[in-house]
């Protein structure tokens, strides 16, 4: 499904997060990324562990600072650098719910008091609705209202991450960054939660970029998937092209590593699997990132670095051999 | 085939400020070696708290096993005294953490903590704990081991982290490991390789594996038998085979089909199962799923079906080996749509 028809609601422009560590190094952990979000999609965001998809969501709500480029969102250019009086007007826009269950929540803080932190300090909830409000934000991530009273450390991984959509969701958000806000729960909780995000989507014009290693529900669930590598996008199109026809030699072996919900199939498989570590994304060699563990990289994949180049209707590959 | 592991009626509980969380209700299974027991189901369920019970990881306060045993080599490992539990744990039984961070010492390199565990348990030097520290990490693929081996976890990435946990679970030979969700946090291509070194060591060292995982096509790739959880509960259990081909109990079905579809002309909308899972300070008297079962009959709400042998034409079984929860599965009801009287009947004493 093409998304071309709303309106752009937010833009990224080569931007890049580095991180200085070891003294003199830099570890590029973004770098140079652009896309456009149209209002009401849903984009998915893949790639291996350590490409660097937290930092991206990290640096769109503005919990870090801008390396380079920029975020423009509805028109107006975010902010380099935040203030707390700048944090506090956009947090009220773009969301996140973090990919961490365990350290993202509070422990001294009841579920009631998480909840209701953001829209008290917003002012959108009187004193006395509090617990009507947090109770039907809990039943709609599938938790019970007289969870309220309780702490984080009570809670199951999966009853945590829930509560940390229903944290996010409680402030009513126009962008919301879900980093991995599914792999700790139940297929039927996983399915509910989607399903929950689909229609606050419709309902409140929601717009979201999903972090997931599941490819198969990032390509379920989103209108455009994005891949990732060491900082770079690698390749970029609507889902059912980048699951079903992936380019990229590296979406290729993503894809084929993929685990299916079928013993028949899996025992069958013959496991090709890729070899070799994904290099250290401090001091890149030049050329492209993917070419030390790619199976058809060439001696120009190793000296220079690939261009984004079309390879169908609104689908993207960064790869020489297009 | 021989048995590692017994549990058998593990009762667990929880005292909170709300009332008393029944987290386990009655879980038996047994494992066997060299074999792969996978436990999925309902996040809360009990999973966790099943398995760190066998570890005697419960925290005591709050928690409290009020019943059952757990028989390793047809010894009892449940409620041993401190010094007894620590020399089953970390040696005999390997555990990877669902929580990573919990489980490493940030303040420690990840060559001495595995070391130290070494020395505690093998009593080997600390040159010779460093040694095999390293081959370990070389082992579960850690490059540059050598060079590795002084560095903090800090200094991992996520998914070198996660290989550093199994290092340190499997670091003393364990005959058990018992992995919850290993690799939630980790992309495709590198759970991959975890799953083949982990089955590499199963079939190497004669380790026995319970794995608990969300992921069904984790399940589908490293399971011989599964275990299906609700509210406390084992409610299906049998070969990987029969869950997915030949998947009895209502929650199973309910699980399967809220998987995202292959097909290309699906997308977005998934089919949760309806309603949500009973309250587990009053857990129900009859079947923890009856509130959300589409086939649920009057007999579900006030008895709790026994686990009964599942029955297939396509597949004979013997007994015990595929079981439901579900009074679907009495061998009297097996085509019936409604439940006789006569059946109600006989289960609960009370005239329907
Ligand atoms: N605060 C930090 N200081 C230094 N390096 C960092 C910091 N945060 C992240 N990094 C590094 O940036 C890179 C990208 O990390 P990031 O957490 O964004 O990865 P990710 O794609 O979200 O991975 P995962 O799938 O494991 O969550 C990694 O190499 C990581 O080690
Ligand atoms: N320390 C505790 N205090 C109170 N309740 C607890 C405690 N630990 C666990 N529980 C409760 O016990 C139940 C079972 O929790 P457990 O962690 O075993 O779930 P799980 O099946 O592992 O779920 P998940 O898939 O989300 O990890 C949950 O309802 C949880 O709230
Ligand atoms: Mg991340
Ligand atoms: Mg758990």
């Amino acid at each position: 499904m093409s998304q071309a028809s709303t309106p752009v609601i937010l833009e990224l422009k080569n931007l890049k997060r580095h991180f200085k560590v070891g003294g003199d190094k830099t570890l590029k952990a973004v770098d140079g990324l652009s896309f456009t979000l149209h209002q009401n999609e849903i984009l998915g965001l893949v790639g291996e562990s350590g490409c660097g998809k937290s930092t991206l969501g990290r640096t769109i709500v503005g919990l870090w600072d801008k390396t380079e480029g920029d975020v423009i969102y509805q028109g107006e250019t975010l902010p380099v650098s935040y203030t707390s009086k700048d944090y506090k007007r956009f947090s009220r826009e773009i969301q996140m719910i973090f990919q961490d269950p365990y350290s993202s929540l509070n422990p001294r803080m009841t579920i009631r008091e998480i909840v209701a932190e953001g829209p008290m300090i917003h002012k959108l909830w009187k004193s006395s609705e509090i617990d009507v409000k947090v109770g039907s934000w809990l039943k709609l991530v599938g938790l019970a209202p007289d969870h309220m009273s309780r702490y984080p450390h009570e809670f199951s991984g999966g009853q945590r991450q829930r509560i940390g959509i229903a944290r996010a969701l409680a402030l009513e958000p126009k962008v919301i960054v879900c980093d991995e806000p599914i792999s700790a729960l139940d297929v039927s909780v996983q399915a509910q939660v989607i399903n929950l995000l689909g229609e606050l989507k419709n309902k409140m014009g929601l717009t979201l970029i999903f972090i997931a290693h599941d490819l198969s529900m990032v390509r379920y669930v989103s209108d455009r998937m994005i891949v990732m590598y060491l900082g770079k996008m690698v390749e970029m199109g609507p889902s059912n092209e980048v699951f079903f026809r992936p380019q990229h030699p590296y979406t290729q072996s993503l894809i084929a590593s993929n685990p299916m919900a079928d013993p028949q199939f899996e025992r069958d498989r013959v496991r090709t699997g890729m070899t070799g570590e994904i290099p250290s994304p401090i001091n890149l060699s030049p050329g492209c990132r993917f070419a030390g563990r790619c199976p058809k990289a060439t001696e120009r994949c190793h000296q220079e670095e690939p261009k984004q180049t079309s390879v169908g209707k609104d689908h993207v590959v960064s790869c020489h051999l297009f | 085939m021989s048995r590692l592991l017994e549990v058998k009626n593990l009762t667990v509980e929880f005292d909170t400020y709300g009332g008393i969380v029944k987290a386990v209700r009655g879980v038996s299974f047994g494992v066997d070696k060299s074999k792969t027991l996978a436990i999925v189901g309902e996040s809360g369920c009990g999973k966790s708290v099943t398995v760190q019970s066998i570890m005697g990881l419960i925290p005591m306060p709050p928690g409290r096993i009020t019943g059952g045993s757990a028989l390793m080599d047809g010894k009892e490992i449940l409620g041993l005294p401190l010094s007894e539990a620590n020399k089953v744990r970390g040696k005999r039984i390997g555990m990877i953490f669902q929580d990573p961070m919990t489980s490493l010492n940030p303040t420690m390199t990840v060559g001495n903590q595995i070391a130290e565990t070494l020395r505690y348990h093998d009593g080997l030097s600390f040159k010779e704990g460093r040694k095999r520290a390293i081959s370990i990490l070389d082992q579960v693929q850690i490059p540059e081991a050598k060079a590795r081996v002084d560095q903090y976890p800090f200094q991992f990435s996520g998914g070198m982290r996660q290989r550093v946990m199994i290092a340190m679970a499997i670091a003393c030979n364990p005959e058990l490991l018992i992995a919850d969700e290993p690799t939630t946090a980790l992309d495709v291509t590198v759970q991959s390789q975890i799953l083949t070194l982990l089955n590499e060591l199963r079939k190497e060292r004669n380790m026995s594996i319970i794995l608990i995982t969300h992921d069904l096509g984790v399940v589908a790739r490293m399971a011989d038998e599964v275990a299906v959880m609700y509210a406390g509960q084992i409610v299906e259990s049998g070969t990987v085979d029969q869950i997915f081909y030949q998947s009895a109990h209502p929650y199973t079905m309910g699980l399967k089909e809220a998987m995202p579809d292959r097909d290309e002309s699906k997308t977005h909308k998934l089919k949760p199962i309806d309603g949500s899972p009973p309250d587990l300070f009053h857990p129900p008297v009859g079947c923890g799923y009856y509130a959300r079962c589409p086939n649920a009959r009057k007999v579900c709400e006030k008895t709790l079906p026994p686990l009964f042998d599942v029955e297939t034409s396509e597949m004979p079984t013997s007994p015990g080996s595929h079981q439901s929860r579900c009074f679907f599965h009495h061998k009297d009801a097996a085509k019936l749509t409604t439940l006789p009287r006569d059946l109600y009947t006989r289960h609960t004493g009370v005239n329907a």
